[in-house]
C-alpha cells in the first residue's frame, strides 16, 4: 500500500509540472476550469474531441490485435485444420477429411487414456496443492519474524522453470541411486519404480506440479486472508470460537471466492499439463512413458502433431481440450451458484 | 474473474479496548506465531529449497557417483567441468542470449501495452468498455494449445521457423497484464488528475506520459518482473517453434534431458545454469515479486 501512496505523490508532482512545460499551453491562457477550445469549430477543438474519442480504442488495440491475430484467428483455423488431413511432412498437401480426425480420436484408446491421465494427475496435483496452500497461508498470516523472507523462500520453486525442476525430479526419483528411493529405504519401504509404474509415475509428475505451485497459491490465499476484516474474528472470539473454529467458520467462508478462483486457474493449468510429463519421460517423453502411463492430453497432442506428424489430428485434440475446458468451466459456475444459494 | 472485495482491516468504529481484546481468546487478527508454526514453515522452506540446493550438489559430482547409493549429500569437485560441458553440449551460450532477447522483448512490450490498455479501462470512458473488459478477461480461458498448429503452419509459410520473432509475437501483451494494470490504476491514479490535465489542454498521449506512467511505475515494475519470469520459463510454444540450432534456455534444457546417453551430472549443471539468472533476480527482487502476486491476487 505504501508504494501506491508514493505513486500518488509522484504523479501529483509530475502532473503539476506537465502543463508548465507546454509552450504557450492553453492552460496558462485560460486558467484551470476553462475549456481549452477557442471556438467550437476550430481544428484544435476538433482534434481534441477526436483524441478523446479515439485514444481509448488506440490504447486497448494492441491487446486485441495480438489476441485476435495469434489466438482467436488461429483458434478458428485449428477447427478448420481439425477437419482436414494435414501432415507435417507434406504441409501443402492438405485435403478435406470431414470428421475423420474426431472419429479417429474417439476410437483411439490412447485418447481416452490421456483423458484419464489428465484427470487423475489433475486431481492428485491440484487438491493437495490447494489444501497445503491454505494451511501455509494461514501460518504465514501470523505475526512472523522475517515474514518477507518466508514468503520469498516459499515462492522460489515458482521461479524455477518447468524444464529445470523436472530434470531435478527425474534424478531424485530415479530407480537406483535416486534420493527418494534411498530415503524410503530408511523407513523400510521397497524402492518404487517411479518412471515405469502406473500410479508411481503419476504421483511423481504431480509432485513436480505441487512443488512449483504451492507457494504461489499460498500467497494468493494470504492476500485474501489479510483482507478479511478483523472484527469478524473479534465477534467470533466473543462468541467463544477457538482458533480452529475461527479458521473454519470465518477464514474459509471469507476465502470462498478466492478458493474458487484458484480452483479454476489450477484446473485450467492441469488440463494443459505438458512440460512436466514430457521431460519426466526423457527419451519416451512425448509418449508419456513406455506404457503411456503419464501421457496427458497436452502430450498426446504434441506427440500426434510433431512426433508422428499428423497436424490435423493434433488440431482435433486441441479442440477437444477446449470443449473439455468449457464443460469444466460450466460445471464450476454451477457449483459456485449452488454454493452462493446455500449460503 | 472472481474479484475479492478489498475491505480495509481497520474499521471506523473504535474497538472496545486493547486489554478487552487481548482477554478474548484470539481476538486480535495478527496473532504471534508459536513454535509449531516456525517448525512447519521451516519444513516447507526446506522442501522448497532442497531440490535447488541438491541440483548444485549433483552438478558438482560425476555421473558415476550420481548412480551410486547413497546419493551424494555434499559438494564434489567436478562443478566447473560439468558447467563447461553443459554450456557447450546444449549450446547454452546462444540459448541464454536468445532467452534474454525473447523474455526482454516480451516484458517491455507487455508492460507498455498493458499499461496503456489498463489506463483506458480504468479511467477513460468509451463505448463498450465494460464488454471489452469482460472479453479481455474471458480470453484467459483460451488455452495456448488451441493456437499452436496454425501458428506453426503460418510461421513456416513466412519462413520464420526457428526464428525468435516466432516466439515473441504471440505474447506481446497478455490479458493478465491488462487486467493487472487496470486494477492498479483504478486506485492509484486519481481521476481529477486526468481531468485537470485535460482542462489544461493536454492530449491523451501527453497525459499518458506525464500522469499515467509516473503513477503506474510501481505496478509496471512488478508486472515486468512477473512477465519476465513467465517468458523465461515458457515451454510449450518455444519447443514447437524453435529447433536445436536456435533454442531458448528451456528448449536447450529439454535437449539435454532427452539425450540418449544422458550424463546426469551434466544435465544438473545445465539445469543450474538455466535457473541461475532467475534465482539471482529473485534474490534481488523477491519482495517485489511476492508483493505483486499478492496484489494481483486480491484484486484479481
Amino acid at each position: 500500500m505504501t508504494s501506491s501512496k508514493q505513486a500518488l505523490a509522484h504523479s501529483a508532482s509530475s502532473a503539476d509540472a506537465a502543463p508548465g512545460e507546454q509552450p504557450g499551453a492553453a492552460g496558462r491562457a485560460h486558467g484551470r476550469g476553462t475549456p481549452p477550445e477557442p471556438g467550437p469549430g476550430s481544428w484544435r477543438s476538433k482534434l481534441y474531441r477526436w483524441d478523446m474519442k479515439a485514444s481509448p480504442y488506440a490504447f486497448i488495440s494492441p491487446f486485441f490485435i495480438v489476441f485476435g491475430a495469434f489466438s482467436l484467428v488461429p483458434l478458428l483455423y485449428t477447427a478448420w485444420y481439425s477437419l482436414h488431413n494435414v501432415q507435417l511432412s507434406d504441409l501443402d498437401g492438405q485435403s478435406w477429411a470431414g470428421l475423420k480426425n474426431y472419429e479417429n480420436l474417439l476410437s483411439s484408446d490412447f485418447f481416452w487414456n490421456s483423458l484419464w491421465v489428465t484427470f487423475t494427475i489433475g486431481v492428485i496435483s491440484t487438491v493437495p496443492q490447494l489444501l497445503m496452500a491454505i494451511g501455509l497461508a494461514h501460518l504465514l498470516n501470523y505475526k512472523l519474524r522475517g515474514s518477507v523472507v518466508w514468503r520469498v523462500v516459499m515462492l522460489t520453486p515458482y521461479a524455477t522453470s518447468v524444464a529445470a525442476a523436472t530434470l531435478v525430479f527425474v534424478l531424485l526419483y530415479s530407480w537406483d541411486g535416486g534420493m527418494i528411493n534411498w530415503m524410503l529405504g530408511f523407513v523400510g519401504i521397497d524402492p518404487v519404480n517411479w518412471t515405469e509404474s502406473d500410479w508411481g509415475s503419476k504421483f511423481a509428475v504431480s509432485t513436480i506440479v505441487i512443488w512449483r505451485w504451492t507457494g504461489y497459491n499460498a500467497l494468493i490465499y494470504l492476500a485474501a486472508m489479510q483482507a478479511i476484516p478483523a472484527d469478524l474474528y473479534e465477534s467470533a472470539a466473543i462468541d467463544g470460537a477457538n482458533r480452529w473454529q475461527q479458521f473454519l467458520h470465518v477464514t474459509i467462508p471469507q476465502l470462498r471466492p478466492t478458493i474458487l478462483f484458484t480452483v479454476v486457474v489450477s484446473t485450467i493449468g492441469a488440463t494443459q499439463l505438458f512440460g512436466e510429463p514430457l521431460l519426466f519421460g526423457g527419451v519416451s517423453g512425448s509418449k508419456g512413458g513406455s506404457g503411456h502411463q503419464f501421457q496427458t492430453l497436452g502430450l498426446y497432442m504434441y506427440d500426434q502433431g510433431w512426433i508422428i506428424g499428423n497436424l490435423g489430428k493434433a488440431s482435433a485434440i486441441a479442440w477437444s481440450m477446449f470443449l473439455i475446458l468449457l464443460i469444466v468451466a460450466a460445471v464450476n459456475l454451477l457449483i459456485s451458484r449452488r454454493l452462493r444459494k446455500s449460503q | 474473474m472472481t474479484a475479492t472485495q478489498l475491505t480495509p482491516p481497520q474499521t471506523g468504529k473504535k474497538p472496545p479496548s486493547r486489554r478487552e481484546r487481548k482477554r478474548v481468546m484470539g481476538a486480535g487478527k495478527q496473532l504471534h506465531a508459536g513454535p509449531v508454526t516456525y517448525v512447519v514453515l521451516t519444513l516447507f522452506a526446506l522442501v522448497s529449497l532442497a531440490p535447488l540446493v541438491w541440483t548444485a550438489i549433483a552438478a558438482s559430482r560425476t555421473n558415476a557417483r550420481l548412480a551410486q547409493t547413497p546419493p551424494p549429500l555434499w559438494f564434489g569437485g567436478n562443478l566447473f567441468k560439468n558447467l563447461e560441458t553443459a554450456w557447450e553440449e546444449a549450446g547454452l551460450g546462444t540459448a541464454m542470449v536468445n532467452s534474454v532477447i525473447v523474455a526482454g522483448t516480451i516484458t517491455v512490450a507487455t508492460v507498455l501495452f498493458s499499461t496503456l490498455a489498463g489506463f483506458a479501462f480504468a479511467k477513460l470512458r468509451f463505448k463498450f468498455s465494460n464488454v471489452l473488459l469482460l472479453l479481455t478477461i474471458g480470453t484467459m480461458m483460451v488455452p495456448p494449445q488451441l493456437a499452436v498448429v496454425p501458428l506453426y503452419l503460418w510461421m513456416a509459410d513466412l519462413g520464420w521457423s526457428n526464428q525468435l520473432q516466432t516466439v515473441v509475437l504471440p505474447t506481446l501483451v497478455t490479458a493478465f497484464g491488462v487486467f493487472f494494470m487496470r486494477q492498479y490504476l483504478v486506485q492509484a491514479l486519481p481521476t481529477e488528475l486526468i481531468e485537470a490535465a485535460r482542462v489544461d489542454g493536454a492530449s491523451s498521449l501527453r497525459i499518458v506520459w506525464h500522469v499515467v506512467f509516473p503513477a503506474a511505475r510501481p505496478a509496471m515494475a512488478v508486472l515486468g518482473l512477473l512477465t519476465f519470469v513467465f517468458a523465461w520459463n515458457d515451454f510449450l510454444w518455444p519447443i514447437i517453434a524453435l529447433n536445436q540450432e536456435n533454442p531458448t534456455v528451456q528448449v536447450a534444457l529439454n535437449s539435454l534431458g532427452t539425450g540418449y546417453v544422458p550424463d546426469q551430472s551434466v544435465i544438473m549443471a545445465g539445469a543450474l545454469l538455466g535457473t541461475l539468472p532467475l534465482l539471482i533476480a529473485f534474490l534481488l527482487f523477491g519482495k517485489q515479486i511476492v508483493g505483486g502476486i499478492m496484489q494481483g491476487a486480491i484484486k484479481g
